[in-house]
């Protein structure tokens, strides 16, 4: 048997790799989720009974059902269905992200709600549009607000990129699991992937704390901060 | 003066209700080029839902109004070509408080008025200069007091060089020390000869600055005249209990005469001390 050094200089490039795959999942499914979220949580919001109810039957669906159980309606089912023949990979994404859509909608329709209904009946008042008010006005505050939900959603949506191990996306899940049966020595490598889920997610939190204090308002986080203490 | 041109505002006959409360029964009334309106009344009597239909951030449900002659209604985009002749103060500010003093003042013209940023910036530093905060103008809404975020929220209404300039109880949400900046800069404009509506409890402005006073009670006028007749010699034994009041209440204000309290007055009284 290889001892652990041995095993580790095999394992871990071979993981940085899956590491690689599982960015791409997470960034691509992420930016998925807000392009789609956004425009659906300014329609909840602003358009009317009809567009919101229709929303918030997709919201209701993607968080009522499991993530493996969407992957496979989808992989399995859906895209056969019609035709469409998707790598694992691709399919992944766009199941994570169709997912990460019903829930970002929901954090920055929250963002959205919180800012009252005073800075739309300003910009209104002022002639701007309902679209232009939304565009200059409402978005730079809401997804200022936003960013910790977001980073939330981040770290839920890192860990969730493992189950795509069940289509057979080469991501670290998968490698890991490769390496771990062909080695005869999980407890290493199992702990190996631990880590590198570990140092993504305090990464990644890291790196949005850096932006959302780089885009605060001046003023506003010491108001805040009186309110709690 | 352009006074062939008939009143800047008219008001005619507006009707609101919201399900089963009807805040408005029928509002009319005009504002003169140069005209300072101030509008009184107990709270929940409809005046802050009038100012908000005047420039269709309430949509009426019946009645009409004009500006400068035209009528006002019709489509979103239609709307907000004559909101951009409207101002608006708000009782809390409504900045945004994403962008700085001066950041606020020019959203308006950059964005309504296609002005260049630089042609905006210009302007914005003369308007905020005109409310006296030219050095505060690089500071962040959260970073100002009350008083001072109401006097650039009227700079920013003044950047869009409206016809007319509504007032919806804009000294209601500060400490009593940061009144007067804001009354100050109010009756400045009013002298300077910007068309007014107000609404108000600072009976102190509305005396000395207002050229009307317009009593409403549950969502109707019921009488209006100049401060010294509505004062002094109202009509209506309403309009005298309501002033008394108010004087009391918010003070500034010569004593009023005692008004004769039976017991039905004084029951009246009371309940109009909840609602004032």
């Amino acid at each position: 048997m290889e001892d652990i050094f041995e095993l580790l200089v095999r394992a871990v490039p071979f993981l940085l790799q899956g590491t690689g795959v599982t960015m791409s999942l997470v960034i691509g499914s992420l930016l998925i989720g807000f392009f789609l979220g956004v425009p659906m949580a300014i329609g909840e919001v602003y358009g009317g009974k009809t567009i919101a109810r229709i929303i918030g039957i997709y919201v209701w669906f993607f968080r009522g059902v499991p993530i493996l159980v969407l992957l496979f309606l989808f992989y399995f089912g859906l895209f056969n269905l019609i035709g469409l023949n998707l790598p694992a990979f691709l399919s992944g994404m766009i199941v994570l992200g169709l997912r990460s859509t019903a829930y970002q909608s929901q954090v920055f329709r929250g963002s959205i709600q919180s800012l009252g209904r005073g800075q739309m009946m300003a910009a209104e008042s002022l002639g701007l549009t309902r679209t232009g008010a939304i565009i200059h006005v409402i978005l730079p505050q809401a997804l200022r607000l936003s960013i910790p939900g977001w980073s939330n959603e981040y770290c839920i949506l890192l860990k969730d990129t493992a189950i795509t191990y069940a289509i057979g996306v080469m991501e670290i899940m998968t490698r890991g699991n490769f390496i771990a049966t062909t080695s005869y020595r999980p407890m290493p490598i199992f702990l190996t992937c631990a880590v590198i889920f570990i140092i993504l997610t305090y990464g990644g939190i890291h790196l949005l704390h850096v932006l959302e204090r780089s885009v605060r308002i001046p003023g506003y986080d010491e108001r805040t901060k009186e309110a709690i203490y | 003066m352009e006074e062939s041109r008939g009143p800047v505002l008219r008001v005619e006959d507006i009707r609101k209700s919201y399900g089963d409360n009807n805040v408005l029964n029928g509002v009319s009334f005009d504002v003169k080029l140069g005209d300072t309106k101030v509008i009184i009344g107990p709270s929940g009597t409809g005046k802050s839902t009038l100012l908000r239909c005047i420039n269709h951030l309430d949509i009426p449900d019946s009645g009409k109004i004009f500006l400068n002659g035209e009528e006002v209604h019709g489509s979103k985009k239609n709307i907000s070509k004559y909101r951009r002749q409207i101002g608006f103060v708000f009782q809390d500010f409504n900045l945004f408080d994403h962008l700085t003093a001066l950041g606020n003042v020019m959203l308006g013209p950059i964005r309504v008025l296609n002005m260049s940023k630089e042609e905006a910036r210009e302007l914005a530093r003369t308007e905020l200069d005109r409310v006296g905060l030219q050095d505060k103008a690089d500071l962040y809404p959260a970073q100002l007091s009350g008083g001072q975020q109401q006097r650039v929220s009227i700079a920013r209404t003044l950047a869009m060089n409206p016809l007319l300039i509504l007032f919806d109880e804009p000294t209601s949400a500060l400490d009593p020390e940061l009144i007067g900046e804001v009354l100050e800069v109010m009756r400045n404009l009013a002298l300077s000869g910007m068309t007014m509506v107000v609404v108000t409890h600072e009976m102190g402005f509305a005396r000395s600055v207002a050229n009307e006073i317009i009593f409403m009670e549950n969502g109707k006028i019921l009488e209006q005249g100049p401060p010294n007749k509505i004062f002094y010699q109202p009509e209506l034994e309403r309009t005298k209990r309501f002033m008394h009041k108010i004087s009391e209440l918010y003070g500034r204000e010569d004593r009023e005469p005692q008004v004769a309290e039976n017991q039905d007055n004084e029951r009246r009284d009371n309940e109009l001390e909840d609602d004032v």
